[in-house]
């Protein structure tokens, strides 16, 4: 009797597509291998029953070689081989290496059904397979699907009973493979065709010169379509809103409130010159919706569709590749770009990605400089909409330092940390037209999450420096630090105070910096040192828990010494 | 008959794995993904500073990081 049903299949095979097919439940799935880090449940509803899915991460074999990986091959090995059922997922444009896992699955005597995915790009790229012979072959069921438009899901679900164990004796690795091969050759046919444009373009981005020209074109362009986007958002859309809409709906409810009191002062904040300021009034219903709806959320929006693109495209794994020999010299390989542009979005999904690194050793250097050198889309979102206004000079500063920082940081904790740090092998991925179905979900995914993340903490720390100025307590706090602020950054003894925000958001934080009428130079130095400082909570519970304690306090005293000298050398280095 | 690393080996050449001189964790690794004694690899390209190296195995294309690379021995004419 099946109760559970597992999806196994090699990375990068559309499992986490097939998991969102059969439970409705909506995932994150990307081109690049190693999208799935943890494990998803879901339930697939079948007639009177009702069966528990598990999304498996991707894996080449049962023995497995990094820690995302073991995950696969340790779970399935605790279970009871006739309640199981395991859906083989085959990637039908590369069944030769797809079978591997395959075959391990039926020796090891699971209940194995096969799935060949993505049928539709096998037609596109010639690839014809023969299910039928294939299921003769491997005396289990073999069922052609394309999970992205659904065809072939619900007969995947009405043969699932028909999972069996196969019975195949096990054979020695290499003896395996001399099978595929004979198995390949009488259920695929190929037809030979000429090159297609995006047979040429993977081509050129695998080569060393054409490949980085491609790549600092993409890396441009992005950047520059997230910026226009963003900008977009805000002038044309967010920033009218709140403006024409909501800010008369405001006053109003200021002049009932009596223009004055403690809540008015809560819910609206300070008048600045009379009228609500958005940016400057720090009230619940003023700065708090304005920092989050209007000057992070269009960011954090056009961030995540262009990465969902660049993901869904295939073009990580060949920035990685482009990226190896510099990152090895910082003790990394050229995957951890991959954990380091998803921290650039928030630091929390960028830690949990360097699980798939395979050493503590990189997963602390690359967690380390995430969590010091990568500003989250909040906080990139406040650094342009301010430190823009006075110029973009200053902005490039910004990131200048921070990459500075990565080379600094990164070459002295490969010298000083012991170990090595492991080789990059990873399979490049075709080109892939990303389906917009899929885009979508994954954007709305990621900003639903945002929202849900960001909203209360943002109420609750607008809230509480609220309060501090209402009881005026910010001298007590500001005084403390005040030497530090003053004499080694320059800073107004107030900005402590958006420094130890930043702990809880970094986008409240630099808004906090409003008020104070920063000089320009100030205000860089301010931000740099929100980029470099604490990470805001999120991350470091995150941080704890995947790398423990003893890693964290390394981390923390590592990022405070950096934040220490990096502001006093801004101070006094930049002569303005 | 010359036996080279995947490293010396030119871009845009077919030869066949002799040797993998690793460990078994990497001999395994390695294998699961299809690159095994006997197996033809056609190389694609060579990143430079000691980039990593691209290989056509089968119908994948794998890219494998310079040291990695240099422990496997190929056979060309």
């Amino acid at each position: 009797m099946i109760k559970k049903i597992f999806l196994l299949g090699n990375p990068n095979v559309g499992k986490s597509v097939v998991f969102s097919r059969l439970t409705g439940v909506k995932v994150i799935s990307s081109n690049y291998p190693g999208t799935t880090i943890g494990i998803s449940k879901g339930y697939l509803v079948a007639g009177q029953e009702r069966l528990e899915v598990v999304d498996l991460p991707g894996t080449y074999s049962l023995e497995s070689a990094s820690k995302a990986e073991d995950v696969a091959a340790s779970i399935l090995k605790e279970q009871s081989k006739n309640e199981i059922a395991v859906i083989s997922i085959i990637d039908a444009t590369n069944l030769e290496r797809n079978l591997y896992l395959t075959l391990e699955l039926i020796e090891e005597g699971f209940p194995v059904i096969v799935c060949l995915n993505m049928c539709d790009e096998a037609k596109h790229r010639g690839v014809t397979l023969d299910a039928a012979k294939l299921e003769g072959l491997l005396k289990v069921p073999v069922i052609s699907t394309c999970a992205v438009t659904g065809a072939g899901i619900k007969l995947l679900i009405e043969r699932i009973k028909e999972a069996k164990a196969g019975s195949r004796r096990k054979v020695a690795h290499q003896e395996r493979w001399q099978e595929i091969g004979t198995i390949v050759e009488s259920v695929q046919q190929l037809t030979h065709r000429h090159h297609t444009f995006r047979e040429i373009l993977e081509d050129a981005s695998i080569r060393p010169l054409k490949g980085l020209l491609m790549a600092i074109a993409v890396v441009y362009a992005s950047f520059k379509i997230v910026r226009f986007l963003g900008e977009f958002l805000i002038n044309k859309i967010f920033d009218p809103l709140f403006l024409n809409l909501y800010q008369p709906v405001l006053e109003r409810l200021s002049v009932i409130l009596g223009k004055w009191g403690f809540l008015h002062h809560v819910l609206i904040g300070d008048m600045i010159g009379g009228k609500i300021d958005f940016k400057q009034s720090l009230g619940l219903l003023t700065t708090a919706p304005y920092i989050e709806f209007a000057m992070v959320l269009p960011y954090i929006a056009s961030f995540y569709l262009v990465l969902g693109i660049l993901e869904d495209v295939g073009f990580l794994p060949r920035l990685a590749m482009l990226l190896d020999n510099i990152l090895h010299k910082l003790g990394l390989h050229g995957f951890a770009i991959i954990p380091v542009l998803l921290g650039f979005g928030c630091n929390v999904p960028g830690i949990l990605a360097t699980r798939v690194l395979e050493s503590r050793r990189e997963r602390f250097i690359a967690s380390t400089l995430i969590s010091i050198g990568v500003p989250c889309v909040p906080l990139q979102a406040m650094i342009f909409g301010l430190l823009g206004r006075f110029s973009g000079f200053y902005v490039a500063g910004v990131y200048l330092v921070l990459a500075s920082l990565w080379l600094i940081l990164g070459i002295v904790l490969n010298r000083v940390l012991k170990g090595y740090s492991p080789e990059f092998l990873l399979e490049i991925p075709p080109y892939r037209l990303p389906a917009i179905s899929a885009v979508a979900q994954k954007l709305f995914l990621r900003v639903k999450g945002f929202l849900i993340e960001a909203v209360p903490v943002v109420m609750l720390g607008v809230l509480a420096v609220n309060l501090l100025v209402y009881f005026k307590l910010f001298d007590f706090i500001t005084n403390i630090f005040s030497p530090v602020m003053k004499h080694l950054f320059g800073l107004p003894k107030e900005a402590i105070v958006s420094i130890i925000m930043g702990f809880f958001r970094k986008d409240v934080a630099v808004g906090m910096l409003i008020p104070l009428g920063l000089t320009a130079k100030q205000l860089f130095i301010a931000t740099t040192l929100l980029a470099i400082t604490f990470p805001c909570i999120a991350t470091f519970v995150v941080f704890l828990k995947e790398l423990g304690l003893k890693d964290l306090l390394k981390a923390t005293a590592i990022m405070l010494a950096t934040g220490l000298i990096v502001g006093t050398i801004l101070n006094f280095g930049i002569i303005h | 008959m010359k036996k080279i690393s995947l490293v010396k080996l030119k871009a845009g050449r077919k030869a066949r794995i002799s040797a993998i001189e690793g460990g078994a964790a990497l001999q395994r690794r390695l294998l699961s993904m299809g690159i095994y004694h006997g197996k033809e690899v056609a190389k694609l390209s060579n990143f430079a500073l000691r980039g990593p190296v691209t290989v056509k195995v089968g119908r994948s294309v794998i890219a494998l990081g310079h040291g990695m690379a240099g422990k496997i021995i190929v056979e060309t004419e």
